[in-house]
């Protein structure tokens, strides 16, 4: 067993941060990321406070602390769940780095969140309202349902896209945390019968965050928050809005079994010899080559594991329209050179262009996945990163391949069927 | 005159719920149950490959995460003929219990236990009496010391002094029927954060198995996690001491925490054993964490009880299970059957949305026939209870020796009869009395049967001859019956030419929240509510009454609201 019973639940916010062993250098900066967040009105933008600029080191007292502390108050948080299935407060419960202990009572003051507030109904209303008068950060797990005029996902009356809209109106830094929130996620799937959509799609005044991800990695979400805390900015994005610190790797070039990819040694069936020596499953129709997540990295649930560790294909979980764009889910990536970041890898690796496209059909998703990624290949992508790819992966990779838009045209060790 | 009530957010749910109440002289005397979200995803499903059908259904509740998904998964399975090895059918069986675990403990303290315990005045009780109260009450969880009660008071104080009290805003602190003494306050609120380290520990059995929680990832056929003792690649050893130890620590929390935590919040508030009482029948097929390939009632080896239901709360009699008695009706919903019909058995209706409610914003919903997303499930034409009450009290009527023994002990304990838990306090009773019995099955059936078949060299998870498409039947149909933590759950699949054609849910907060039927039947929420005009709500503005009695079900409201498929054609039951 890994918990403890305490560590984080300090009488005062300073002890807290004095256990926490956080140095004076550490915690000023802290501070003047606080006070510039939040005491000072303008979230992101504001300058340090000078009496907090001169950090100078050795161990702070809560004196200290409590004094610096005075001029500033615990940044309010509206936490709303749309249309979604609540698997993003699900996982923020589960995080073990940032606790969602830490966030509700020491970090943050969580004051409208549907699944865990005491208040309900004319109560919980009214928190709203009066928190979306003033300065807030907003969080929003799932999509909005624009179809109908919004009869999809109504709450307290009204419509999803009105609750996001007032909520927003006043937030000084907004997150989508969630595929749902993100890019309208499952019932965003053809044929998307509510209508479902994105924040980003109706807010369009202000930047923000996306926290990918069907649910993000909890430590993700809550580091997100943290990260505007802690540094007085939102974090910096790719070009879909995703934080860089989360969702700057793809996940083929962090995966453990990246090596077995490139010494071509390949799963061709669910529990067979190469999948229980944990070898690549990009036969299995792993999108790892095509999505951007730090799961390998960071892992799931305290670091015990993640979902190619256990065995199973990535799903493309992080990416936009993955429900639509990466299924079947056990069809291998198309592979067309020339067209996006996985044609890039068989380029570097196979120093090849023009034989590996001959016969090859192109896969109706291929433009779809070139507009999500392309951006992100010039902006954000080396291209060294693919590395050498053994003789016998280049030899796998070279074979054409069918496209896989019927379900009966290539399954297991891509064979045709 | 009757006083009007709306609860929208209701909060501490899954999803979206509106309750719609009229009160007299603090009594509620009508109720209207309003599902107010609407996905479609069965919509959605059409045409996929049915191997992806789990990720996607699974996606329907984060909550109760991965149940969609094995349930699917096993209706796919029983309509292509794929038969999954044993040793994958008892990983998906861990992962069912360990989640049946995990949300009962997750819903007694973070979404209903705030409904009885006053978080502001836990800072007036003394550590050292706090901690002579979980003595008395017979507590033995190891985070029960007094330094550990100080802090837990100051934090809340210190909550409660800087004026911004996060998630406790707006709470109904003062509330005259906050009843617990300070020291058992400051307990359950230092167990309260307690219960958030143990689930985010245990649930790493999904994470093991699975990759991920919320939302592992599953495979048609099995498992795509490998077993093997001797390779490092495959869960070994050291992922089974992990294991161990994690269900060691769910035995542990609900025998010293939760349990004594439950039987002394609701000793204090007893009088919910007399309130809230629901529709007097109950269904179930079987323990929870049960997943049925195929007609439940020939699968029955897996489950020590047998499906069945109760009606007219005679809980002497239980009548078998017959899955043709179950029909849906739509007479509240905004949903239409063809011809004016108000009720069909799910293997003919044919459903669509027709919205007749207000363009939002709205103030009140209940003058309309119609209120809901939600349809009304009946069975054998009348509404039924499903969920920990149901199974409870089926696996004591067939004479389940466990369950008989706790729910004897406790009602012992509690000095309540058995006809008794058909009540607001009775549903949060028997989840409790549930999650203590699916964890020590998962910690002396399921993990050591696991481990026996591994000691004998079965480490074979996955039957690859029904993978690929070429080897399923040009049409096949298939479903699973489940139970799953909030009751009953069924998915049923049509496949026909490598591909869904059609695809249903019919979901335990279904059974719950949906409406009236078209003989002005309420549904299970309702009854709980105006069934009998004797239902406390004294001050309308803080609503804590009925809060209780709604979160006594455990409401997933994301899992109520399913229909149609793209022809607005509901799926047929089919025969297989």
């Amino acid at each position: 067993m890994t918990y403890s019973l305490d560590g984080w639940q300090e009488p005062t916010f300073a002890e807290n941060l004095e256990k926490a062993g956080v140095s004076r250098r550490d915690f000023l900066k802290f501070c003047g990321g606080l006070a510039a967040a939040f005491a000072a009105g303008s979230a992101v933008m504001g300058s340090v406070p000078r009496a907090l600029a001169e950090p100078t080191d050795g161990p702070v007292t809560a004196d200290d602390i409590a004094q610096a502390l005075d001029s500033v108050t615990k940044p309010v948080v509206v936490w709303l769940q749309l249309q979604e299935c609540t698997g993003c407060m699900e996982s923020v419960l589960r995080s073990g780095g940032t606790t969602v202990e830490d966030v509700v009572l020491n970090l943050l003051s969580v004051e409208y969140n549907e699944l865990v507030m005491a208040a309900a109904g004319d109560a919980a209303n009214s928190v709203l309202d009066k928190i979306n008068e003033e300065p807030h950060i907003l969080v929003v797990n799932g999509s909005i349902p624009i179809k109908d005029n919004g009869i999809y996902c109504c709450i307290g009356g009204e419509s999803a896209e009105s609750v996001l809209r007032k909520s927003a109106k006043n937030a000084e830094a907004i997150l989508a945390v969630g595929a749902c929130a993100v890019f309208g996620s499952v019932q965003a799937a053809k044929p998307n019968p509510t209508g479902a959509v994105g924040v980003d799609q109706i807010i369009r005044d202000k930047p923000v965050i996306n926290v990918a991800g069907c649910p993000p990695i909890g430590e993700i979400i809550l580091a997100s928050v943290a990260y505007i805390l802690t540094h007085g900015t939102t974090p910096k994005t790719d070009a879909e809005g995703r934080p860089l610190f989360a969702y700057d790797q793809r996940i083929h070039d962090s995966c453990q079994r990246r090596p077995h990819f490139d010494a071509g040694q390949f799963v061709r069936t669910f529990d067979d010899e190469g999948a229980r020596n944990g070898w690549c499953l990009y036969h299995m129709g792993c999108k790892g080559p095509s999505t951007f997540s730090a799961c390998p990295i960071i892992q799931w649930n305290m670091h015990t594991n993640w979902p190619v560790g256990a065995g199973h294909p990535c799903i493309g979980c992080t990416e936009k329209d993955f429900f639509d764009r990466f299924t079947p889910l056990y069809n291998r990536l198309p592979r067309v050179p020339g067209l996006g970041i996985e044609a890039t890898a068989e380029k570097v690796g196979l120093g090849m262009v023009a034989a590996t496209v001959a016969g090859v059909a192109i896969h109706t998703g291929v433009t779809a996945i070139r507009k999500g990624a392309g951006k992100r290949a010039e902006a954000a992508t080396p291209l060294e990163a693919f590395g050498d790819i053994g003789a016998e992966s280049a030899a796998v990779l070279a074979e054409p391949e069918v496209a896989s838009d019927d379900v009966t045209a290539t399954n297991d060790s891509g064979k045709v069927e | 005159m009757a006083d009007r009530v709306v609860i929208d957010p209701l909060t501490r749910i899954e999803g979206h719920l509106r309750i719609e109440l009229e009160t007299e002289a603090g009594a509620i005397v009508k109720a209207w149950s309003e599902a107010t979200q609407f996905r479609g995803i069965e919509t959605i499903l059409k045409d996929r490959d049915p191997r992806d059908a789990w990720a996607f259904t699974q996606r329907i509740c984060g909550v109760c995460t991965a149940v969609h998904a094995v349930t699917s998964i096993t209706a796919v399975e029983n309509a292509i003929g794929a038969t999954p090895p044993p040793q994958a059918l008892l990983i998906r069986d861990m992962i069912m219990e360990s989640l049946a675990i995990q949300d009962h403990v997750i819903h007694f303290y973070h979404l209903h236990a705030l409904d009885f315990v006053n978080v502001a005045n836990a800072v007036k009780a003394d550590p050292e009496k706090t901690l002579e109260f979980a003595n008395a009450i017979g507590s033995t969880w190891k985070g029960n010391t007094v330094q550990r009660f100080a802090q837990v008071r100051d934090t809340v104080q210190g909550i409660l002094d800087s004026g911004q009290l996060s998630i406790f805003t707006g709470g109904y602190w003062g509330h005259p029927d906050y009843r617990l003494p300070p020291e058992a306050d400051l307990m359950a609120v230092a167990h309260y954060l307690d219960a958030l380290e143990f689930q985010r520990s245990m649930i790493r059995i999904h994470t093991v198995f699975g990759g991920k929680n919320p939302h592992p990832n599953f495979l048609v056929g099995g498992m795509a996690c490998t077993i093997d003792p001797n390779r490092s690649e495959s869960i070994n050893q050291v992922q089974l001491g992990d294991i161990k130890n994690w269900i060691d620590e769910s035995v542990e929390f609900v025998k010293t925490c939760y349990i004594p935590d439950g039987l002394a919040i609701l000793g204090v508030y007893k009088d919910y054993f007399d309130i809230g009482a629901s529709s007097p029948n109950y269904l179930a097929v079987g323990l929870s964490g049960t997943a049925y390939p195929g007609d439940p009632n020939d699968n029955v080896q897996r489950s020590p009880i047998k499906p069945g239901v109760i009606f007219d709360d005679d809980f002497s009699k239980v009548l078998p299970f017959d899955p043709a008695l179950v029909s849906e009706s739509i007479a509240s919903a905004w949903l239409t059957y063809p011809d004016g019909k108000k009720t069909l058995t799910p293997d003919i209706g044919e459903t669509e949305v027709d919205y007749s409610g207000p363009t939002p914003p709205y103030e009140w919903l209940g003058d309309d026939d119609k209120y809901t997303w939600s349809k009304a499930p009946r069975y054998d034409g009348r509404p039924m209870q499903v969920g920990p009450i149901s199974r409870v009290l089926l696996a004591y009527a067939q004479g389940h020796p466990r369950t008989v023994e706790i729910v004897n002990g406790a009602a012992e304990s509690l000095d309540i009869s058995l006809a008794q838990l058909n009540s607001t306090a009775g549903r949060t009773l028997a989840r409790a009395v549930e999650c203590l019995i699916s964890a020590e099955r998962l910690a002396e059936e399921t993990f050591p049967e696991f481990v026996a078949n591994l000691k004998r060299g079965d480490i074979s998870v996955f039957d690859a001859s029904r993978w690929a498409p070429s080897s399923w039947p040009k049409e096949a149909s298939g479903y699973c019956f489940a139970e799953v933590p909030r009751g009953n759950l069924s998915h049923w699949v049509t496949v026909k030419n490598g591909k869904i054609d059609r695809y249903q849910c019919v979901v335990p907060t279904t059974w719950l929240s949906g409406g009236r039927d078209e003989e002005d039947v309420m549904g299970p929420y309702e009854t709980s509510l105006a069934g009998n005009g004797k239902h406390p709500l004294v001050d309308p503005s803080q609503p804590l009454e009925p809060l209780r009695t709604i979160h006594s079900f455990d409401p997933c409201m994301s899992c109520a609201v399913h229909v149609l498929d793209t022809d607005g054609q509901e799926l047929q039951v089919a025969e297989s």
